[in-house]
């Protein structure tokens, strides 16, 4: 009995101080959030927080009738449908082409790919905003970054360059994962290639999928340091991202209120895509 | 045959391009003012000159940023991995009551994104005092949720016997933790070592919020600072983009199996 006790309280102080880390700068700010997005919480509040008062849902009111928050949803919700299935597809094929069986140097071809992974991002925006810049000969003049329409597809495709070797990863490891009889039973029915990759390899994938789609699509919803750096938002807010809102509202503007409530708008947009994903991906694929 | 030739020629091309910003960007680096944007396209350098380099040393301080980049990455690795390894082991270890409903409830907390909290973590540096400072970068980085669940799933498999062998031969729970349980974690440590020491480097968005002086910021806050007054400057913002990516890139070739077998790790949560 004393050793049991004695036991629980080594346990208790080694868990003591991730413990207190995760309380006070994770767990309680994320509820203070809460709090603060039903406040006026402003600059006169960030030098006195009894200044702040509570407005109930007025900060989340005032959001839905400003036009540049329907703009920041409206670009993000693209960078989520555009960049999302084009980031998902690059990993599947650079997958599919470094675990064949006929590749050569696997551990070189797969180190090189993951290279933009590891990379700052602010460097490579900046690499990018310049590599856009310039004229390469036979390809059409695009203003890349200065052009409304090109301006979003310029950053994803910067972002997709970034970031497949992650879930390119991730792919490998689940295609290594499906069990070899599945292809010498398909083999053994006559399936072709394709027929394999369609019935075997691709339902296989089914929890891969889920797990890619869905770090993706967050990782597309968290988008700031490419806007910021590339075009500042810009041109005409074009590239604009939720995040970017949520900073200039509150780190430029001092709507600390304001920017809270953004926040949250930002983890909803999350959960829903999170949950929307995990209740279709599994029913299409089994 | 054919199609072996054919799939090694896409994954090479693939590999060019994947390499061809960053090759680029060195190239860049190396070109005096100007060069890069000039027509025809130069590729190489000519003639070859570190200008660009002395001029962030000398006129911009730029080691100033680097050094601020190195204290607040490598204190940041280094507490983090005294605090997740020791958080980790005891939720692998260790029967004490609420465990597995702590676990679970910590790891629900990962689907929250960063961003919710950033608000009133400011209010509270703020309060603290640690607003522009080294520790206002470092504190909220510390304890790691992904941290303590990969080195949970590693420590598992540390046997009891073990542990208890140790106990009863009259070892305090501290030398346990630092003789037996830290020599035996020692590769998930390195693995989860690289991964802060990458993340706290490339961080971005809470380093641009909490630090307020140029002195102060790390690279890549000083970086896309300078990227909005030297926008012109071609060469120049590529020297600074080589410096920052640098460490990065060397601890990645040097560390990579550790790194991308924490990829994989991560991926399989359960």
């Amino acid at each position: 009995m004393g050793i049991e006790r004695a036991q629980q309280r080594a346990a208790y102080a080694l868990l003591a101080p991730a413990a207190l880390l995760i309380t006070v700068f994770f767990a309680l700010p994320i509820l203070a959030s809460l709090i603060l997005s039903v406040t006026d919480f402003d600059i006169y509040a960030l030098a006195a927080p009894g200044n702040a008062r509570f407005v109930g849902v007025r900060n989340y009111a005032d959001l839905l009738r400003t036009p540049l928050f329907w703009t920041a949803i409206g670009n993000t919700l693209y960078y989520v449908a555009v960049g999302g299935p084009l980031s998902v597809l690059v990993s599947l094929g650079a997958a599919l082409l470094v675990n064949s069986k006929l590749t050569r140097f696997k551990p070189f071809f797969r180190a090189v790919y993951f290279t933009p992974v590891v990379t700052t991002l602010v460097a490579v925006a900046i690499i990018w905003k310049y590599l856009y810049g310039l004229h390469l000969p036979g390809l059409p003049a695009i203003d890349w970054l200065g052009d409304r329409h090109w301006a979003k597809l310029a950053i994803i495709l910067m972002s997709v360059w970034k970031s497949f070797g992650y879930n390119m990863l991730i792919f490998v490891a689940g295609l290594q994962a499906v069990p070899q009889e599945l292809y010498d039973a398909a083999l053994v029915d006559g399936a072709t290639a394709v027929q394999r990759f369609r019935h075997v390899t691709l339902p296989q994938l089914g929890p891969t999928f889920l797990f890619v789609s869905i770090t993706t699509m967050i990782g597309y919803t968290q988008l700031f340091a490419e806007p910021y750096v590339m075009t500042q938002g810009g041109p005409l807010h074009a590239t604009y991202s939720i995040v970017e809102y949520m900073y200039e509202q509150g780190f430029r503007w001092w709507q600390l209120g304001s920017a809270a409530a953004i926040a949250f708008v930002l983890f909803a947009l999350i959960l829903v895509g999170s949950l929307v994903q995990a209740r279709f991906r599994p029913a299409e694929t089994s | 045959m054919t199609r072996r030739f054919v799939l090694h020629a896409v994954l090479l091309a693939g590999a060019v391009l994947t390499l061809a910003p960053l090759l680029w960007m060195v190239a860049a680096s190396l070109m005096p003012s100007g060069q890069a944007t000039t027509y025809p396209l130069h590729l190489v350098p000519h003639p070859v000159t570190l200008a660009n380099y002395r001029y962030l040393f000398t006129h911009l301080d730029l080691a100033r940023n680097v050094v601020n980049s190195a204290i607040v990455a490598l204190s940041a690795t280094v507490l983090s991995l005294l605090i997740n390894s020791m958080a980790g082991y005891a939720f692998a270890k260790f029967r004490f009551r609420g465990r597995d409903s702590l676990f679970r409830l910590m790891l629900a907390g990962l689907i929250i994104p960063p961003q919710v909290g950033m608000l009133p973590l400011f209010v509270l540096m703020r309060q603290l005092h640690l607003v522009n400072s080294y520790w206002g970068v470092i504190v909220p980085s510390m304890a790691s949720i992904f941290g303590i669940f990969l080195i949970r799933q590693y420590a598992l498999s540390i046997p009891d016997e073990l542990l208890d062998a140790a106990r009863i031969d009259g070892a305090s729970e501290l030398t346990i933790y630092r003789r037996i349980v830290l020599p035996v974690l020692t590769p998930i440590l390195v693995t989860f070592a690289v991964f802060m020491f990458m993340s706290t480097w490339n961080d971005f968005l809470w380093p641009l919020i909490i630090l307020s002086d140029d002195a102060k910021y790390t690279l890549p806050v000083a970086l896309a600072n300078l990227s909005g007054e030297h926008v012109q400057d071609t060469e120049l913002m590529m020297a600074g983009s080589v410096i920052t990516l640098l460490p990065v890139l060397i601890v990645f070739v040097a560390l990579q199996r550790y790194y991308i077998e924490g990829v994989t790790a991560g991926s399989v949560k359960g």
